[in-house]
C-alpha cells in the first residue's frame, strides 16, 4: 500500500511514526521516573506523619498510663485506708486534666470480708467532680471488660473505646492496671485500678489530618472498630472488617488484619469516602494496640506531574504538527520540480523533444537532475538528427546494392534448361552470394555447334570488389573463349589480361572445361579451384583427379595445363565452391568434401535441378540456421550421348 | 318466552350474591395485642418488625403493638404482668417459667436449631473438643451453661470457667481460650474483629446430640384459652413475616435497621444481613415436611431433661400443656 505512495506521503509518515515512537519512548520513560520519584517522597512522607501521629498520640496514653499505675503501685506496696484510698483516687482525677473519671475496684470480698463490691469512683461532669461507688445486682463490674481482660491477663490494658452511657456522645477508652498482693507467699489479685479518658482530642487530632482534597486520616482499635472516619456513620458502628464484607473487599480484610496485628505499611487503596484511587499508610499506636490509617488521593498528589504531563502532550501534538507541515513542505519543494520533469520526460518519450524544461535555479539533486535531463533530452535531438542521415545512407546502399544484387545475377546464366533444343546433356547451376553481391560465379556457353564451355570461379574476398572482378572475369572468358581455343590457353588470355592493372591484387580460382557434346570428352584446366566430383553412371562420383593449377589474377606469367576425360551417357560433373563444402554448423564443423560426396551419391537418380536443390537444402539443415559465411555456388552437367 | 323464564332466576342469584359478598366484606375489628421481644431490635426478631411493617399483623385481624425489647424490659415479667400479650423466650426459659409455676404455653417454636455455639482459636491448640481438658471456658448465665456442662460431662472434660460478659473481647484479647458464642451474632463479630474464619475451631452442641431449640412464641395460658384465635393469628402472621423477610432479605433489613436506630443500637447492616441469614439456617429445617413454627417433642424432652438434671427445674411440665399447635396455620 506504502509502496504506491507519493514521496511526500512516505516521508512525513516515516517520519512522524519514528517521532512518535521517539517521543513516546521519552514520555513514558519520564512518566514512569518522575511517578516513582514523587510516590517514594510521598510513601517517605506518609510515613513520618503516620509516625508522628502515632507518637503523639502514645504519648498521651503513655501520660494518662502514668496516673493508675502509680496508684496500683502505691496501693500493693502500701497498708491504706478507706480514706486514703477515696483520697488518692480524687486528687488523681482533679489532677489530671486528660482523666475523666477513675476506680479503684476491688475483687469480692477483698477490700474487706463484709462487702461483695468496693469500688470507688470518681468522674468529672460539668467541670465538677463527682463521687460514687460502682457494683450492684445490675453491675456486677467483676464481669466487665475493663475488669476481666486485665484480671485474666494478668497485665494492664487499654480498653475498647466505647461510648459513655450518659455521657452524651463521648467515645471513651479506660485504661485498667491490676494490683496484687502476696498472701501466704501466694500473688494474689485484689483489684483494678482505671482511668477513663475522652477521646475526643484524638478524634479531634485524627480528623484534623486533611491530605490533598479528599486525603484523610482514620483510627481503628484492637478489635478493628472504627473509632474516627470522615464517614460518622461507621464510628462505632462499624469494623474494618465488616466495611470489608459489606464492600466484599478481601484486600481490606487483609489490610485490617495487618492493622491489628500492630504492622505498618504502604499500599495501594481505594477510599471508602470518594472511591477513588488512594494510596494508605498505617501504623500502630503502641501503648493501645490501635492503629492510624491515612489516605492519600494519588490523582490529587499527582495533579502536578498529570498536569506537567498534559502539558507536555499538547507541546507534542504541536511539535509534531509543526513538524508536518515542515516536512510537507520539504517534500512538496522536492517533489514539485520531480513531477514537472516525470511529465516532461513522459512528452519526450511520446517523441515531442522540442517540449521546455523549466528551469530550476537550486544546485541540489533536483537542480542536477534537471540539468541532466535538460542536457540528455539536447544529445538526444542531437543523435537522433544523425541517426536518421545515417539511415538515409544506408537505405541508399542498401538500394544500390540490391540493384547491383539483381545486375549480379544477371550475369550469371539463370533460365533452365538453357539449350531447350540441345538433348546431348542437363545443366543445372545455382549462385547464392553471402551478403547482396557475391565473387562466386559460373557460366556456360557454346564455342561452336559441338563444344560447350562451362566455367565455375570464385574470387578472392567478398563482397562488391569480388562481384566486380567475378564480372570482369567471367566477361573475359566469354570474350576470350572462342573456337579451337582449349581452355589452358582460355585461362592463359584470361589471365594475363587480368593481371593488367590488378592493383587490388585480387585472384579467382577457376574451374574451365570445353564439353564436345558428340564424343562426351572433356577438356578442362583448373585454376586453383576445388575439384569437381565426376560421378559415372552406376559407380558412384569421386572427385577428380587433376593438377591443381593456380589461380588467376595474381601472377601474370602462369603456364596452365588442359586436361582430358571422357564422359558416358548418364555421367555427372558437379562442380562447386567453396562456400558448399565450408558450410558450418553451430558445433564449427565442416560440410565437408567426404560429405558432399556422399550425398551426391545418394542423389544420383535424381534430375540434376533436383540433385542442386537437394544439395542446397542438406547445407542448409547442416547449417542449422549458422548464417552463410561464404557464398555458394554449384553447377551439374549430365551428359547424355544421343543414341 | 325465554327472558320470561329466566327473569326470576336471575333475580335470585343476584340477591344471594350480594348476601354473600356484603358477609364477606364485613370488617372484623383488629383485637389489640402487645408483644415483646427478648432482647433489643435486631435480626433476630426481623419477622416480627417486617410482619409488622408490613401489615400481615392487621391481615390477619391483630392490631400489634410492639414493646421495645432490651436488658430493662424482661419478656418473662412482661407476660406475667400482662403488660405483653406476647412474647418470645428461650424454649429453655418457658419450660423453666413454666416449672417456676408461670402458666405459659409455646405457641410455635421458630428457631429450630440451636445458635449456641462454642469458638477457640486454633493459635491456643484447640483443634478438637479434647483439646478444651483444662482450658479457660468462657460461658453467660445459667440458661446458656447447660448445653456446654452436658457437654463436658458427655465426654469428660474439665475446663475453668470464667463468666463471659456481652462482649467477646476477652476472648479476642486471649483472656479465655473457649468463649460462648451465638452463631448469628458473636460468632460474626469475632470474624469482624479481623479473624478469619480457618483461624477458628467452633463447636455446635446439635451437632454433638444437645440441640436446645432457642426462641419460641409464647403467651398466658389464660389468654390462649381465652382467645386461641388471636393468638394463632398472632402465631400465623409472625412466621409469615418470617417467610416474607428470608424472601426480600434487603427490605426486611432496612425494616430492621430502622428499628435500631430509632432504638439508638448501633447498626451494623452487615451484621445484621448475617444474622438475617443465619436466622434462616436456624428457622428452616432441611426436613420441609415439619411446618415452620412447630416444636417436636424429641426436641422438648431433650431440653426439659438438660435443665432437670441441672436441676434447674423440678419436673418437666407436661408437653401438651405447654405446647399449643399454631403451627399448621401457616400452610392454610
Amino acid at each position: 500500500m506504502l509502496r504506491n505512495k507519493g514521496i511526500a506521503f512516505k516521508l512525513i509518515f516515516y517520519i512522524l511514526v519514528s517521532a512518535l515512537i521517539i517521543f513516546t519512548l521519552i514520555f513514558g520513560y519520564n512518566y514512569i521516573v518522575v511517578r516513582q520519584v514523587i510516590s517514594r517522597k510521598i510513601e517517605e512522607n506518609a510515613k513520618n506523619l503516620a509516625q508522628a501521629t502515632t507518637s503523639r498520640i502514645d504519648i498521651v496514653l503513655r501520660s494518662v498510663e502514668k496516673a493508675p499505675e502509680n496508684l496500683a503501685c502505691f496501693i500493693e506496696n502500701s497498708s491504706y485506708s478507706k480514706e486514703g484510698l477515696i483520697n488518692s483516687l480524687c486528687s488523681v482525677v482533679e489532677n489530671n486534666p486528660e482523666i475523666y473519671g477513675g476506680t479503684i475496684a476491688f475483687e469480692p470480698y477483698a477490700f474487706n470480708s463484709e462487702s461483695l463490691y468496693f469500688a470507688p469512683y470518681f468522674y468529672k461532669c460539668n467541670g465538677e467532680i463527682k463521687f460514687t461507688y460502682l457494683g450492684s445486682e445490675t453491675y456486677r463490674y467483676f464481669y466487665w471488660d475493663w475488669y476481666q481482660i486485665p484480671k485474666e491477663l494478668e497485665r494492664p490494658m487499654w480498653s475498647e473505646p466505647y461510648y459513655d452511657v450518659g455521657g452524651g456522645n463521648i467515645i471513651m477508652a479506660t485504661y485498667s492496671v491490676p494490683f496484687y498482693k502476696t498472701v501466704d507467699g501466694e500473688r494474689r489479685l485484689i483489684g483494678i485500678v482505671t482511668a477513663d479518658i475522652s477521646l475526643l482530642w484524638l478524634q479531634k487530632m485524627v480528623s484534623s489530618i486533611k491530605i490533598s482534597q479528599t486525603g484523610y486520616g482514620f483510627l481503628i482499635s484492637k478489635n478493628g472498630t472504627v473509632v474516627t472516619h470522615p464517614t460518622e456513620k461507621l464510628i462505632m458502628n462499624e469494623t474494618i472488617f465488616s466495611v470489608a464484607e459489606a464492600r466484599g473487599d478481601a484486600k481490606l480484610r487483609e489490610i485490617g488484619r495487618e492493622m491489628i496485628k500492630g504492622m505498618s505499611g504502604f499500599v495501594p487503596f481505594n477510599s471508602i469516602v470518594t472511591g477513588k484511587k488512594c494510596w494508605m499508610v498505617y501504623g500502630p499506636v503502641f501503648s493501645s494496640g490501635w492503629s492510624l490509617g491515612v489516605l492519600f488521593p494519588q490523582d490529587e498528589l499527582l495533579a502536578d506531574i498529570t498536569r506537567l504531563n498534559r502539558m507536555v502532550f499538547s507541546l507534542v501534538v504541536a511539535g509534531i504538527l509543526f513538524l508536518s507541515f515542515i516536512i510537507a513542505s520539504i517534500a512538496s519543494n522536492i517533489t514539485k520540480p520531480l513531477r514537472t520533469l516525470a511529465k516532461k520526460s513522459e512528452e519526450i518519450g511520446s517523441g515531442n523533444l522540442d517540449v521546455e524544461i523549466p528551469s530550476v535555479k537550486s544546485r541540489d539533486e533536483v537542480g542536477q537532475l534537471t540539468e541532466s535531463f535538460v542536457y540528455m533530452k539536447q544529445s538526444l535531438k542531437q543523435y537522433i538528427k544523425e541517426l536518421t542521415e545515417t539511415t538515409a545512407a544506408k537505405e541508399r546502399i542498401e538500394s544500390e546494392l540490391k540493384i547491383a544484387h539483381d545486375i549480379q545475377m544477371s550475369i550469371v546464366p539463370k533460365i533452365f534448361p538453357p539449350f531447350p533444343e540441345r538433348s546431348e546433356f542437363d545443366i543445372y547451376a545455382t549462385l547464392e552470394p553471402a551478403r547482396e553481391v557475391g565473387g562466386d560465379f559460373y557460366d556456360f556457353f557454346f564455342i561452336d555447334d559441338e563444344h560447350l564451355c562451362f566455367v565455375i570461379g570464385d574470387v578472392s574476398g567478398k563482397g562488391i570488389p569480388a562481384s566486380l572482378f567475378m564480372a570482369v572475369t567471367k566477361t573475359l572468358i566469354k570474350t576470350i573463349a572462342s573456337k579451337n581455343m582449349s581452355p589452358n590457353e582460355i585461362l592463359k588470355r584470361a589471365n594475363v589480361e587480368l593481371c593488367h592493372d590488378n592493383d587490388s591484387c585480387m585472384f579467382v580460382t577457376i574451374f574451365l572445361g570445353i564439353l564436345n557434346t558428340k564424343t562426351g570428352e572433356v577438356l578442362y584446366t583448373n585454376g586453383g579451384h576445388n575439384p569437381p566430383l565426376i560421378v559415372h553412371k552406376g559407380k558412384g562420383g569421386d572427385f577428380l583427379e587433376m593438377e591443381q593449377g593456380t589461380a588467376i589474377g595474381a601472377f601474370e606469367d602462369i603456364i596452365f595445363k588442359t586436361e582430358r576425360l571422357v564422359l558416358q551417357s548418364g555421367d555427372y560433373i558437379f562442380m562447386y565452391t567453396d562456400g558448399v563444402t565450408e558450410a558450418v554448423n553451430k558445433s564449427e564443423e565442416l560440410f565437408s568434401e567426404e560429405r558432399l560426396k556422399k550425398d551426391v551419391n545418394v542423389l544420383l537418380e535424381k534430375s540434376v535441378k533436383e540433385l542442386v536443390l537437394n544439395i542446397v537444402e542438406k547445407i542448409k539443415d547442416f547449417s542449422q540456421g549458422v548464417p552463410q559465411a561464404d557464398d555458394i555456388t554449384m553447377m551439374v552437367i549430365k551428359y547424355k550421348k544421343e543414341i | 318466552m325465554r327472558k320470561v323464564i329466566l327473569t326470576p332466576y336471575l333475580f335470585l342469584i343476584s340477591f344471594f350474591c350480594f348476601i354473600a359478598i356484603s358477609i364477606s366484606a364485613k370488617e372484623e375489628p383488629l383485637k389489640k395485642a402487645t408483644f415483646i421481644p427478648q432482647w433489643a431490635p435486631q435480626a433476630q426478631f426481623i419477622g416480627y418488625y417486617v410482619a409488622y411493617e408490613k401489615g400481615i399483623y392487621k391481615k390477619h385481624g391483630v392490631d400489634l403493638t410492639i414493646i421495645p425489647g432490651g436488658p430493662e424490659a424482661p419478656p418473662s415479667e412482661l407476660l406475667n404482668s400482662h403488660q405483653a400479650d406476647f412474647a418470645t423466650l428461650w424454649l429453655s426459659s418457658g419450660i423453666q417459667m413454666r416449672d417456676a409455676g408461670i402458666g405459659l404455653v409455646n405457641i410455635a417454636q421458630i428457631l429450630q436449631r440451636s445458635a449456641l455455639m462454642l469458638v477457640a482459636k486454633k493459635t491456643s491448640g484447640i483443634e478438637t473438643l479434647q483439646d478444651i481438658n483444662g482450658r479457660k471456658v468462657g460461658l453467660w448465665g445459667p440458661i446458656f451453661q447447660i448445653q456446654p456442662k452436658a457437654l463436658f460431662k458427655k465426654y469428660d472434660i474439665h475446663v475453668k470457667i470464667i463468666s463471659q460478659s456481652y462482649s467477646v473481647n476477652l476472648f479476642l484479647r486471649d483472656g479465655v481460650d473457649v468463649a460462648s458464642a451465638m452463631w448469628y451474632n458473636e460468632y460474626h463479630t469475632i470474624l469482624n474483629a479481623g479473624i478469619n474464619p480457618e483461624e477458628l475451631t467452633t463447636f455446635f452442641f446439635y451437632e454433638y446430640g444437645l440441640n436446645f431449640p432457642e426462641d419460641g412464641i409464647y403467651t398466658l395460658q389464660e389468654t390462649y384459652e381465652k382467645d386461641p384465635e388471636l393468638c394463632c393469628a398472632f402465631a400465623k402472621a409472625s412466621i409469615e413475616g418470617w417467610q416474607y423477610a428470608f424472601v426480600h432479605p434487603e427490605e426486611a433489613l432496612d425494616v430492621v435497621m430502622k428499628y435500631m436506630e430509632k432504638a439508638h443500637i448501633p447498626a451494623n447492616r452487615i451484621q445484621q444481613k448475617w444474622m438475617l441469614e443465619r436466622m434462616k439456617d436456624l428457622i428452616l429445617l432441611e426436613d420441609t415436611s415439619i411446618a415452620m413454627g412447630r416444636l417436636l417433642l424429641d426436641d422438648y424432652e431433650r431440653v426439659a431433661q438438660g435443665l432437670k438434671e441441672n436441676k434447674l427445674i423440678d419436673e418437666i411440665p407436661d408437653f401438651k400443656t405447654f405446647y399449643k399447635r399454631c403451627d399448621n396455620y401457616a400452610e392454610e
